[in-house]
């Protein structure tokens, strides 16, 4: 199943190759739109690319006169140089890019930007402002605090927590600093606070060593899903699966289905949708089908997942 | 006698400090329940780098096996799943799996040793390119997302990891007796002493009769049926396979061997050596979860002086006893 999906998106890319020289010369109002992404080198981005392709091939089939082109590097050079491709070879009159790292990207989209395209960054920001005509984004800050509040909302004072924490990164920075700031006035204590990489396997030896070195600890903030699968492991390999909850992050869909059928232990979920490209995507496609204003910014606030609305979360085909 | 115990001493004074040092910082350090816990987690690294110290004794050098064990943890996976309707959710399913597994990486090593011996190719190069084609099929396998077991066979499966003898749990049982066999092998085999020759002196081991290619490409074979082996008691633990599983693992066996006293550039292997090798390595990230002694943004930069002090530690005393 997921095997064919690929598969469509391989091919719908192939078509839209041999078929964009023709059809730009046919048809004037015809207009092409690049994306460029990372890679799937981990569960969030492979849930991102799987959503770019699905809303590629939605978009094509609503708007005929609209064609796609989809590029995924697995560094920022490789992805300089899909974009610099898709300015010479295709033609592009709109790019939706999620920069792979801000510095070395800001210069080549702006590039773009000055021939006269419509630019939508995703995610992470360029490093000089106004470059973009639109930023869709997920809120960090938000994730952060929406689960902070969770924690301060449900725990008794007294109550013991320990965190796991991402690859160290500004945006772990600030999800970090907004969820302690959350907890703040509450009696909550933070016991611990270790990278787990947002890596199953680092996640379960660093719960393993909290399960070790705390007697008593409440709840666990894992802060990503793949991170609470590993965390849910070491705690179940302790049996000590009745005394602390955990909260991951990003609504992985095994978890997400967790929480639909009520599972004690992973009482809630927040999100960090990688269906965000969907949204850039779609805007961007607006901007060119209607007269709907499309620029600024947009920011997909984090929800909170739980076991009354998870159904509206749930994607049993994407591989996230 | 006396001068070669100082000679080797050196990873095992390393250990015991260490040891030392967890059990002053941490009073559960010593709990069984821990030592449960590292032993277990370094078993992976532990039977891939006993099957490392052979093929670097031998003058090789194998950059793959991080990848390899994600790739044939995949496919393991699939074979299980796909065989779940058919078979049942019973030990006949899993069998299949591990035995998937086990001929996967007997397969993939004869590649590489394949590729060495009979294409002439560096192991660097050889095992670099095999390293990003079992990445890449992984994460193409698994769609960019996680491969995972059914939960029915994963429930059966699971003891596998986290079962045994009390405290002795399977991984543990596995690592000692692949260590075990393996410094028999090394010490006491004419293949371990055949690796040996070859990694001295490939030229004079070729004009002493020794088949140097069969027994390189055993080595890169034998290596590969240990990455076959971890990944058994791999998949049980978490029952999922990512593109980001065993990341380098290659870069942690390689360490454990040098740490634990073989040369880089062959001729010489310790099994028992790489064996406390990669304990210490398992015992720094240990120590440094269990106490808060720095920054966990150091964690790394600590592993890196402990790495290159234990084998200078090492490397002293042996330019000591050659003056």
């Amino acid at each position: 199943m997921k095997r064919r999906n690929l598969m469509k998106g391989a091919a719908l890319i192939m078509t839209l190759g041999m078929t964009v020289g023709g059809a730009v010369a046919q048809e004037a109002e015809k207009k092409i739109i690049g994306v460029s992404i990372p890679s799937a080198t981990h569960g969030f981005m492979g849930g991102l690319n799987w959503h770019a392709q699905d809303t590629i091939a939605r978009l094509g089939k609503a708007y005929p006169n609209l064609e796609f082109v989809l590029a995924t590097a697995g560094d920022a050079a490789k992805q300089v140089n899909d974009i610099e491709d898709m300015m010479a070879t295709r033609n592009i009159d709109g790019l939706v890019v999620l920069p792979f790292e801000s510095e070395p990207l800001t210069a080549p989209v702006k590039a773009v930007k000055d021939a006269g395209k419509f630019v939508t960054v995703v995610d992470r920001g360029l490093s000089e402002d106004g470059i973009e005509d639109l930023y869709v984004a997920g809120d960090n800050t938000a994730f952060g605090r929406v689960a902070g509040e969770y924690f301060k909302g449900n725990l008794a004072a007294g109550s013991k927590i320990v965190v796991l924490r991402g690859i160290p990164t500004t945006l772990d920075n600030e999800r970090v600093e907004a969820f302690q700031k959350a907890l703040e006035g509450s009696d909550v204590e933070i016991l611990d606070m270790q990278h787990g990489n947002w890596n199953r396997d680092d996640a379960f030896t660093v719960m393993q060593d909290y399960l070790s070195k705390y007697p008593k600890i409440d709840a666990v903030w894992a802060a990503d899903d793949d991170m609470a699968i590993g965390v849910l492991e070491a705690i179940s390999a302790a049996n000590r699966n009745d005394e602390m909850w955990v909260i991951g992050g990003a609504g992985m869909k095994e978890i997400v289905k967790r929480i639909m059928d009520g599972d004690k232990q992973l009482p809630v979920n927040v999100t960090y949708p990688p269906a965000l490209i969907s949204s850039a995507i779609e805007m961007t496609a607006l901007n060119f089908v209607s007269k709907a204003p499309m620029t600024g910014r947009f920011i997909i606030g984090s929800q909170l997942i739980t076991p009354e609305n998870a159904e509206q979360f749930y994607y049993p085909d994407s591989p996230f | 006698m006396k001068r070669l115990d100082l000679h080797t001493l050196g990873p095992i004074v390393a250990l015991i400090a260490l040891v030392i040092l967890g059990a002053m910082l941490n009073s559960s350090f010593l709990a069984p329940a821990n030592i449960t816990n590292v032993l277990a987690r370094s078993a992976f690294i532990g039977m891939i780098a006993v099957g490392m110290t052979f093929v670097i004794t031998a003058g090789g050098l194998d950059l793959s096996v991080g990848s390899m064990a994600a790739f044939l943890a995949g496919v393991a996976i699939i074979a299980m799943n796909a065989a779940l309707p058919s078979l049942g959710a019973n030990w006949g399913t899993i069998i299949l799996g591990m035995i998937v597994a086990i001929i996967g990486g007997l397969s993939a090593g004869w590649l590489n040793g394949a590729l060495i011996t009979k294409a002439r190719i560096e192991p660097f190069i050889v095992t670099l390119g095999t390293m990003g084609i079992f990445r890449s099929l992984v994460t193409w396998l698994a769609d960019g997302g996680t491969l995972s077991l059914q939960s029915e066979l994963r429930t059966l499966y699971r003891p596998v990891y986290y079962g045994g003898f009390g405290w002795i749990t399977w991984p543990i049982i596995t690592f000692a007796v692949v260590a075990i066999i393996g410094e028999w092998m090394m010490r006491h085999s004419r293949f371990g002493r055949h690796v040996e020759a070859i990694g001295s002196n490939e030229r004079v081991a070729r004009y002493s009769a020794i088949d140097v290619n069969r027994v390189k490409l055993m080595t890169y074979v034998l290596l590969g049926l240990l990455v076959g082996l971890a990944v058994v008691l791999y998949v049980p633990r978490l029952g999922s396979a990512s593109g980001s599983t065993g990341v380098l693992w290659e870069l942690e066996a390689i360490a454990a061997v040098i740490i634990g006293g073989t040369a880089l550039k062959g001729g010489t292997g310790r099994v028992w050596g790489t064996v406390v090798g990669v304990l210490i390595l398992s015992l720094i990230d240990n120590i440094l979860n269990l106490a808060d002694l720095v920054s966990p943004y150091l964690n790394g930069a600590i592993q890196g002086v402990i790495i290159v002090l234990a084998v200078v530690l090492q490397r002293e005393k042996s330019t000591a006893d050659e003056r």
